[in-house]
């Protein structure tokens, strides 16, 4: 302890340890999210100035009402039949999960981490991208590369580790990567990839390209350094890249807070930079695809980059290696204030009466049935417990050629 | 060595439009040590431009960059500034061809001085070659001379991988031998400081005969190898040396072959001892050249300590303690 002993009247110096409004026991609490009333915040056109919409980092953009409507100036970017596909986009991704989450427990791989609850984010995100677009995502968005139409049965051999594992065996599972699906090998080392999507962006422009890059990162990760590097670059050369902040309250045990979320929005870090920010409902289809088109031709228009924070909620555990149940309420879940995806974008085909439980109900059994094929498929390639690809492939791709010192190990290794 | 580097990318760029180059002052000012003066007149400002002070996104952005298609070479400012971006360096670029099964890869060159002697303190003299020779998936080079700092450094922009290029700063104004006492000896009194114009390249993973010998191996790259130039002319002992030139890859047929000649092996180099890349040498030597030899692998480096300023010669593995090595290695039975 120290011998320094305060001046009367002072006290000694203290830190803050945030702490989230509640823990395992208490009554779940969301007091302290700021949420708009649907069709409330306004639309801005595209080539504003990122001075001149301070207010929208900290307002929330909603399309989808209490009662299932689409309203106010945002609504509108969506005919049936591509809400409908949406819809289909995050079925499938719910489905996937389920069923790898099950694939999980049987011993046929030995990981997953599931996106229960922000399939929105993903799903539309990637509606609003031309194909040709990169993102460079964090473990959680498999719905763009569902969305984009990437195998199934791929993503389930890369889970499985097996034969036909396009990645050979190399990466913990869900690390996904496929340049023709615009989808940027994930790292696992958290935010790295957020600077590489601005990088990507510049080398667009550089070249005089129109494709533009969509970086991902959560809101426990914005606390890395690489979340300011991409920030400060993409500020300074104005990149064609929409920053996208996935806000799901949650990073592993730790809250928002230790990443100073409850001090302020993740979309408000935009300002010091310059940067377009806008906060919106990620559990909002609607909202999450007409804000993404509105950044991606913002974007496209050399407008500059925009950040995004998508707010939403982890429903399930952050992995199969975690259980939240340890340091969150347990009904924390049920009471989340934006409710489900799929619920409200179900509820408005409804109400336009383009939908009905009827027809949900099909949707979701014939998706099903698409997942369950695909993993049927992938396991007759063999699991982690079975097949892979042969052993000595780890020695291939370290370089583009072999050099001898790899060869040399490689025969040492017996291959 | 400033001019051939600047050639070099002048060479690459033409070659190429794919080669952009930036980093801190990079751009309208040319570099500190001027090795891209003239690059942003001469391409324009997106083929060479300034960034950011921040070492992590200059390499983030050309992993990028690099991914997207292009053939980013950037600048480092100091080696010892390089920390900042470790992590995309080791996670990111050195990986990303075998994490995606070769859908993605990153052929950037990351370049940056090396190395002490200009009175540069704990933060401007480090060599922190051995923290990627550690890395799967980097290649590490090193040039002692105008020649191979050109023809090197457009076989790294060229490579398909991630190559870290360390320019041995000492050696940029002339073949430094480690007598600071001295005047500087241009390269222009030297013949591996000419330099021929246009394309040509010095593949990776090959080492120069340096001074060929019979007495002793000395493994060195960098300044020292002028150092052991200077420490074998004193001693008279007929050194054969070894300028590596490429650490990863290591041409380690050339390596085998000296010391089986010579039976007697000094490793030599200018980082720190304890894992530097002379233990991997030294190794290297015993697995495969020991019935060669007649006397243990000697190393001869920085001390263990940070880099200091004052005692800067103290420090520096001169001609002096290299030729003392030669001496008692040569008398070791």
């Amino acid at each position: 302890m120290s011998d320094h002993i305060p001046e009367a009247g002072g006290e000694p110096l203290r830190l803050r340890i945030p702490e989230p409004v509640a823990r395992p026991g208490d009554p779940p609490a969301f007091r302290d999210l700021h949420i708009d009333r649907a069709g409330e915040v306004r639309r801005p056109p595209i080539d504003v100035a990122a001075a001149d919409i301070i207010d929208l980092g900290a307002d929330m953009i909603r399309v989808l009402d209490v009662r299932g409507e689409a309203v106010g100036p945002w609504a509108g970017t969506l005919g049936a039949d591509e809400l409908r596909a949406g819809l289909r986009d995050m079925l499938t991704v719910r489905a996937f999960d389920a069923r790898m989450l099950r694939a999980h427990r049987q011993g046929n791989t030995s990981f997953y981490m599931q996106s229960l609850g922000e399939e929105a984010v993903s799903c539309a995100h990637r509606r609003a991208l031309d194909p040709r677009d990169m993102c460079f995502p964090t473990y959680r968005q498999q719905g763009l590369l569902i969305t984009a139409g990437y195998p199934l049965v791929d993503m389930v051999n890369q889970i499985y580790s097996n034969s036909h594992d396009p990645l050979r065996g190399r990466q913990l599972p869900v690390m996904y990567s496929s340049q023709a699906a615009g989808f940027f090998s994930i790292s696992g080392n958290l935010g790295t990839q957020f600077i590489q999507a601005v990088g990507w962006a510049m080398a667009s422009a550089l070249s005089s390209d129109t494709r533009i890059a969509s970086a991902w990162i959560g809101d426990g990760a914005t606390a890395e350094s690489d979340f300011h590097s991409a920030m400060v670059f993409a500020s300074t050369y104005h990149a064609p890249v929409i920053l996208n902040i996935v806000n799901n309250q949650w990073a592993i045990s730790t809250f928002q807070g230790f990443a100073r979320g409850d001090s302020a929005t993740f979309a408000s870090r935009g300002h010091g930079f310059g940067i377009a920010a806008l906060r919106v409902d990620g559990n909002d289809y609607l909202a999450v695809h007409a804000v993404s088109s509105w950044a991606a031709q913002r974007a496209r228009a050399n407008h500059g980059p925009t950040l995004i924070e998508w707010v939403t909620y982890r429903v399930g555990a952050h992995s199969t290696s975690d259980d939240p149940t340890a340091y969150r309420p347990q009904d924390e879940p049920s009471t989340w204030p934006l409710g489900d995806p799929i619920e409200r974008l179900k509820n408005h085909l409804i109400r336009i009466g383009e939908w009905s439980d009827e027809r949900h109900q099909q949707c979701a059994d014939a998706v099903d049935a698409v997942v369950r094929a695909a993993a049927e498929e992938a396991e007759r390639h063999g699991t982690l417990r079975s097949e892979h690809s042969a052993p000595s492939s780890m020695f291939d791709d370290v370089f583009a050629s072999m050099p001898d010192h790899l060869r040399r190990q490689r025969e040492q290794a017996g291959y | 060595m400033v001019e051939a580097i600047r050639d070099a990318h002048i060479v690459a760029m033409e070659r190429d439009e794919k080669v952009v180059v930036f980093g801190q002052d990079v751009g309208y000012f040319g570099g500190v040590f001027r090795c891209t003066h003239g690059l942003q007149q001469r391409f324009g400002k997106h083929r060479c431009f300034d960034s950011p002070i921040n070492e992590s996104a200059i390499v983030g952005a050309a992993i990028g960059m690099g991914a997207y298609g292009l053939r980013p070479c950037v600048e480092i400012q100091f080696a010892d500034y390089v920390y900042p971006a470790y992590d995309q360096i080791v996670s990111e670029a050195a990986r990303l061809r075998h994490r995606s099964a070769g859908d993605f890869t990153a052929p950037i060159t990351i370049r940056m001085p090396t190395g002490g002697g200009i009175f540069g303190g704990q933060t401007h003299s480090q060599s922190p070659e051995a923290i990627f020779t550690h890395v799967a998936g980097l290649k590490t080079v090193i040039p002692s001379n105008p020649y191979d700092a050109k023809g090197l450094l457009i076989a790294s922009i060229e490579d398909d991988d991630p190559v870290i290029f360390l320019e041995p700063k000492r050696l940029y104004n002339g073949p430094f031998d480690g007598h600071h006492e001295r005047p500087i000896v241009p390269w222009s009194a030297h013949p591996l400081g000419e330099v021929p114009d246009g394309h040509y390249t010095v593949a990776l993973g090959t080492a120069r005969i340096h001074r060929a010998g019979n007495d002793l191996t000395v493994l060195t790259y960098g300044t020292l190898v002028h150092v052991a130039q200077a420490a074998a002319e004193e001693t008279g002992i007929d050194a054969e040396i070894i300028d590596l030139r490429s650490l990863v890859p290591l041409d380690l047929a050339t390596i085998v072959e000296s010391v089986r000649k010579t039976g007697r092996c000094i490793v030599a180099h200018e980082a720190t001892l304890t894992s530097g890349f002379g233990a991997e040498l030294s190794a290297l030597v015993q697995e495969h050249a020991l019935w060669s030899l007649e006397a243990p692998v000697v190393r001869v480096t920085g001390w263990d300590t940070p880099y200091p300023h004052a005692h800067e010669w103290n420090y520096f593995p001169g001609p002096a303690r290299l030729g003392a090595a030669m001496r008692a290695t040569l008398d070791a039975r």
